[in-house]
């Protein structure tokens, strides 16, 4: 196991002293530490700061046809909208797609990076890896930079030989199989409308207006969640999005402005 | 540090590599070993120096697994296929680990094929002297493979092959006999191969079978010698046949 030594250099380093090229045991990535009174505060606080509270609202679930992954697209930082046009649902290779959510950044990359990686495993062995694999690669690199602030949590979805693949995983390292996912700040409320509304035998059109409406749900309720959902369909050849839609939208299409009575209308005063 | 930088592996003027070269010439004084790929199952056959009779003759088994579907078989030097069977066994464990799906059996003959490439091209070292017969089954497409490697660092696919002492001879009958065969017709094939240079008996034989279901089995003496009996009783009609019509004119 890469242990990771970065607690363990000495408190007080000499500004200037090149230890990195030295070691051939220590492999692990390490900062220098500035002199501060509480130490072991300042790492937590370090990490707490920079990992973003997934402000998101990501889903994901394998039905008879295949598996629908969708997903909203606000960025927030804080209480400030930085985006609402992100691409949350992230295209591994036409058969694979990654939800994002947790560091942007993070994810995109290492989504990318999962994608060379799949690649060259077709390259090599002349076959496509399958879901398990490229999930477990994600999460075993993600488990070697445990503790380093990486804030990551993402929905692997995909169609392999043994059919539709479904993995949660995220920057502890940690992996799930499972049927239904929902993660980010949203989550609770797509579970909601998600677990209400779910059956194993559903249409393609039925699971994604689903899909759909657990995202609306989410995104009315939770203020880090919004713009638009998107919604993707992984079938036996391959993903294909489906539809995107405005959440505002969404709102009044499904529930609709009623014109209603008014005790007293205004009526215009016309000019003296 | 230095020393372990003399290349031991270098080429010569006209572009041999004389180690590699030398490690064949270790492969082929080495045990024979023939390789038949069938429909349904594999075999793999090794020819058997007469055990010593203090010796516990299953401790020199000569035809290993190196996963649940996969087997190996050898010639040349046993201590360097025992390293290399050990490495070949981890790694079938680590991608396992790593990838959850057990090694194809081109991942497994390539990882194998690397090594021992490796090792002519590292400072300090030589080349493994032993050429493999791999088999095994694709653990989804449940397709039957039998690949050899080399000291070289070379590996490629065949329908059947032999290595070793006398190979060509096997080879050369093999070419002549081969045909899709599965199930019993595949084993006598091999042992009829393996016959050809070795005397004939199951003491002089070993001989392993693969099939999808069963994994590997190695064969017991007493059939090894029924089959051999068998073989020998259709060569006996082959050559009665042979003689029979002329005599009849």
């Amino acid at each position: 196991m890469k242990l990771d030594t970065t607690g363990m250099e000495s408190a007080a380093p000499v500004w200037g002293s090149h230890n990195e090229l030295v070691d051939e045991f220590s492999a692990a990535p390490s900062f220098e530490l500035p002199n501060t009174t509480d130490f072991d505060g300042f790492q937590k606080e370090a990490i707490q700061m920079v990992k973003p509270a997934k402000g998101t609202t990501t889903l994901a679930f394998i039905f008879k046809e295949g598996v629908m992954v969708a997903a909203d697209s606000r960025a927030s930082m804080g209480g400030y909208i930085s985006s609402q046009s992100v691409k949350k649902i992230i295209e591994i290779n036409p058969y694979m797609l990654g939800t994002m959510a947790g560091g942007a950044a993070d994810c995109q990359f290492w989504h990318r990076n999962l994608g060379t990686k799949c690649r060259l495993h077709e390259l090599a062995n002349k076959r496509r890896i399958s879901v398990t694999g490229a999930s477990k690669l994600l999460a075993n690199i993600l488990y070697s930079y445990r503790g380093m602030g990486l804030s990551v949590g993402t929905m692997i979805a995909g169609w392999d030989e043994t059919g539709p693949g479904l993995y949660y995983v995220d920057n502890e390292g940690g992996r799930l199989k499972g049927m239904r996912f929902s993660v980010g700040s949203g989550s609770p409320y797509a579970y909601g409308v998600l677990d209400n509304g779910y059956r194993y035998d559903m249409s393609v059109e039925e699971a994604a207006e689903l899909a759909r409406r657990a995202i609306y749900h989410a995104t009315f309720r939770d203020g880090a969640s919004g713009g638009v959902a998107s919604v993707y369909y992984v079938g036996p050849n391959g993903w294909k999005k489906l539809s995107g839609d405005d959440v505002g939208e969404l709102h009044y299409r499904y529930y609709p402005v009623m014109p209603s009575t008014v005790e007293q209308e205004m009526v215009e005063v016309t000019g003296a | 540090m230095a020393r372990y930088d003399r290349a031991i592996t270098v080429f010569s003027p006209d572009g041999h590599l004389f180690q590699v070269e030398y490690a064949l010439e270790a492969v082929r004084k080495g045990n024979a070993a023939v390789g038949v790929r069938g429909t349904d199952i594999v075999v793999l056959g090794v020819e058997k120096k007469s055990t010593a009779r203090l010796q516990d003759s299953r401790s020199v088994k000569k035809i290993v697994n190196l996963d649940n579907h996969i087997a190996l078989a050898c010639a040349g030097l046993k201590a360097d296929a025992r390293v290399l069977i050990n490495r070949a066994r981890i790694e079938c464990q680590s991608h396992r680990l790593t990838v959850e799906d057990p090694v194809t059996v081109e991942y497994i003959t390539r990882y194998i094929a690397g090594l021992q490439q490796k090792y002519t091209q590292s400072g300090g070292v030589r080349p493994f002297g032993l050429s493999t017969l791999i088999v095994g089954f694709d653990p989804y497409s449940g397709v039957p493979s039998l690949y050899q490697t080399d000291p070289s660092g070379t590996f490629s696919a065949w329908k059947a092959n032999a290595t070793g002492r006398n190979s060509n001879s096997i080879r050369e009958f093999l070419e002549k006999n081969y045909k899709e065969t599965s199930g019993q017709e595949t084993i006598k094939l091999a042992i009829r191969a393996l016959l050809e240079v070795v005397e004939s008996g199951g003491k002089n034989i070993e001989v392993a079978v693969m099939t999808k279901e069963h994994g590997l089995r190695q064969l017991e003496e007493a059939e090894i010698d029924a089959i051999a009996a068998e073989i020998e009783a259709e060569k006996e009609a082959a050559e009665a046949a042979k003689k029979a019509p002329p005599k009849e004119k």
